[in-house]
């Protein structure tokens, strides 16, 4: 009975009375769930254009952040290590299109997922090599973002709110947004629509596959910079990054492949359990739940809807 | 010239479908086990044994475990090391509840409770496929991680949170443990991988091999031919887990002799994959030369600037070690994307025409 009411009921009492801390865990929360957003994000970009699970997100995300504070500390004023680091993205993104994407086109997607794993390694040994494997810290103060905090006091408690967790929220929200217009009212939106609804289809009617390719990695990079910076200015710039990228596998799973609206959801529930789970229930485990819990979520999930909530619905044939 | 079957004929179906059909693979197998038995541990020095063929071997096993997975079932998984981990931590506890007992049994008895996890880790399987699949297999290597830090009874509540290799012998030879001799470990560990190599593939050919070929190549067909999804996967996580264990109680017993959870983390399950990869998914021939080429060419590479007298600091060899990998891979994917064991195939077709391609 005793572990009954420590599972069903304590909780709850907990979260009843103390309703600010309540309110801080539920923030947190939040700001960890748009971040994984961010990361899936990326995923899901490459994912509905070329059908690869791109493995080296996360690691983009480390490279963009670390190309962009080692231009930094090299001397290079801020706002230029910023376009360096756009460009850098870009040729990184052309160069996977020319060296991978072109020489493997027509291969099983297994075998791409692999490749994408390829240049994770490579990424992260060319990392290490040129910047060094040693944590860096974010320039986030020249960056123009926010370091303070501002603390309110709902329900005669104490409430504290970072503002660099309020500029991630702002920064996620604007690229979600400029990536649905982006998507939905452009020219290259609408090909890199059909692209991912049908490759054949979309190359009889004079689209470009490897343009396409590189427009998308191109995008799944500039938003692994912005994680990058997010992430990069909550913790240090460091290679253990990448297994925080690992964490957007279940937010794709819950949200589906294909969805950008079921990436930002995902993240959001990834977000919102983890860390409800692990403050409140987590004491009955023993810590560090925070490790599995996210996928034990996506498992759950995956129990009742096997495509995601917004995935597509795939229709087998023999 | 050398190499072919001509004159070779086959009488009964026994002699038509047997492992190594043609008489010179028969001799090469022969020639490769007697240097393996006896010329390796003849002149092989205590680095060789100890650094390269020992963990060679292991991972070689794991490889196989992992390509009975992703190769012949075509369910892809990353949690190679937490079985491994699953298979080591239960014979460390069974080494010490029962001292007597032949290690041998033990590291084999082992491979039973891993097979026992990953059945249930592979439960999803039988409704979720592709890339879904891998956050099951996730969540089994991040909770198995995080269970052999938080579950202190499985080291047996020692301060380091690590595993030691006990003492034990087999046969009157002290085989684990700081006493034994390397040449001793590699015997062991050779003749466990080989029978177990032996066993893969003998199923592979049988009945439930094919069974998990089917469900890899179309697994609503399979089905539709009266293959039982659940039976076929389950067995698949099952006899996969279950060389995993081995190679992972191995591992502990007869290479590293202390482990903690690191030992058996994501970053290994990667290794694991790649080796697979790189020899070629759905071969075993090829589990042993993706292992052999992962592990011994950053040997090779790391030992390359001293050799050749430059000067170049440890931590850039590493880096420049990571960058290989991740190109070789890409390389191979590009190149041959059914690894090298497809290479040697094409070779092996070459030699049979050769010198007169055309006849």
């Amino acid at each position: 009975m005793d572990i009954l009411y420590n599972i069903l009921i304590d909780p709850f009492v907990q979260m009843g009375s103390a309703p600010d801390f309540f309110l801080q865990v539920l923030w947190s929360g939040f700001v960890a769930g748009t971040l994984y957003s961010l990361i899936a994000l990326g995923f899901v970009l490459i994912f509905k254009a070329s059908g690869v699970f791109n493995f080296a997100q996360g690691i983009m995300v480390v490279f963009a952040a670390l190309t962009l504070v080692g231009l930094y500390q090299a001397g290079v004023p801020a706002w230029a290590a910023l376009f360096l680091t756009v460009g850098a993205m870009f040729v990184l993104a052309w160069l996977v299109e020319r060296i991978v994407l072109r020489n493997l086109v027509n291969q099983e997607e297994i075998i791409l997922f692999m490749a994408t794993i390829g240049l994770n390694y490579f990424l992260i040994g060319f990392g290490e090599y040129v910047f060094g494997g040693e944590p860096k810290s974010m320039i986030a103060a020249e960056r123009g973002l926010p370091t303070g905090s501002t603390t309110f006091e709902p329900f005669d408690g104490i409430l504290i709110i970072e503002h660099l967790d309020v500029a991630a929220v702002i920064m996620a929200i604007i690229l979600v947004t400029a990536l649905a217009v982006f998507f939905n009212k452009t020219r290259i939106g609408r090909a890199l629509r059909a692209v991912a609804d049908d490759h054949q289809a979309a190359l009889s009617v004079g689209i470009s596959l490897n343009q396409i390719w590189v427009i998308v990695w191109f995008a799944a990079g500039i938003v692994a910079l912005a994680t990058g910076i997010m992430w990069g200015a909550k913790s240090d710039v460091s290679f253990a990054l990448q297994i925080v990228a690992l964490k957007a596998l279940p937010v794709l799973i819950i949200g589906g492949f294909t969805s950008i609206p079921g990436a930002i959801i995902g993240g959001l529930v990834i977000g919102f359990g983890e860390k409800l789970f692990e403050i409140y229930w987590g004491g009955l485990l023993g810590s560090g739940v925070e490790g599995w819990f996210a996928y034990v979520i996506a498992l759950i999930f995956l129990l009742f809807r096997p495509h995601g909530l917004f995935g597509e619905k795939i229709i087998e044939r023999i | 010239m050398f190499y072919r079957e001509v004159g070779q004929f086959k009488t009964n179906y026994s002699s038509d479908s047997q492992v190594f059909p043609i008489l010179q693979d028969k001799i090469g197998i022969l020639a490769m086990l007697i240097v393996a038995f006896v010329f390796v541990p003849m002149f092989g020095s205590e680095f060789f044994l100890n650094s390269i063929m020992i963990p060679f071997l292991i991972f070689t096993l794991a490889t196989i475990g992992l390509n009975i997975l992703v190769g012949y079932t075509g369910q892809l998984s990353l949690g190679t090391g937490a079985f491994m981990g699953v298979g080591a931590y239960s014979c460390y506890k069974l080494a010490t509840i029962f001292p007597d007992v032949n290690i041998i049994i033990m590291v084999l008895l082992s491979g039973f409770f891993s097979a026992g996890v990953g059945i249930l880790f592979g439960l999803p399987s039988l409704r979720i496929k592709g890339f879904y699949l891998l956050v099951s297999t996730l969540a089994a290597q991040f909770f198995l991680e995080w269970c052999f830090i938080r579950v202190e009874w499985l080291y047996n509540y020692n301060d380091s949170g690590a595993i030691d290799s006990l003492q034990r012998s087999a046969f009157g030879y002290i085989v684990s443990g700081g006493a034994a001799s390397s040449v001793a470990q590699y015997f062991v560990v050779l003749s466990i991988v080989v029978v177990m190599t032996w066993v893969a593939s003998n199923i592979i050919r049988g009945r439930i091999g094919r069974s998990w070929m089917m469900i890899r190549d179309m697994d609503i067909a399979a089905e539709l031919m009266g293959v039982r999804p659940l039976y076929a996967k389950l067995s698949a996580f099952a006899v996969s887990s279950f060389y995993c264990g081995v190679a992972g109680a191995l591992m502990v017993f007869f290479w590293l002799g202390s482990a903690e959870v690191e030992s058996f983390d994501i970053n290994h399950s990667f290794l694991f994959l790649f080796m697979a990869i790189i020899g070629g998914l759905g071969s075993l021939m090829g589990c042993y030369m993706g292992a052999a080429f992962i592990w011994i060419l950053p040997i090779i590479i790391r030992a390359l600037p001293d050799a050749l007298g430059l000067d170049i600091n440890a931590a850039t060899v590493e880096h420049i070690n990571f960058m290989m990998i991740g190109a070789m891979i890409i390389f191979f994917l590009i190149v041959e994307p059914h690894g090298l064991a497809r290479l040697w195939q094409i070779a092996k077709e070459k030699l049979r025409t050769w010198p007169f391609p055309y006849s």
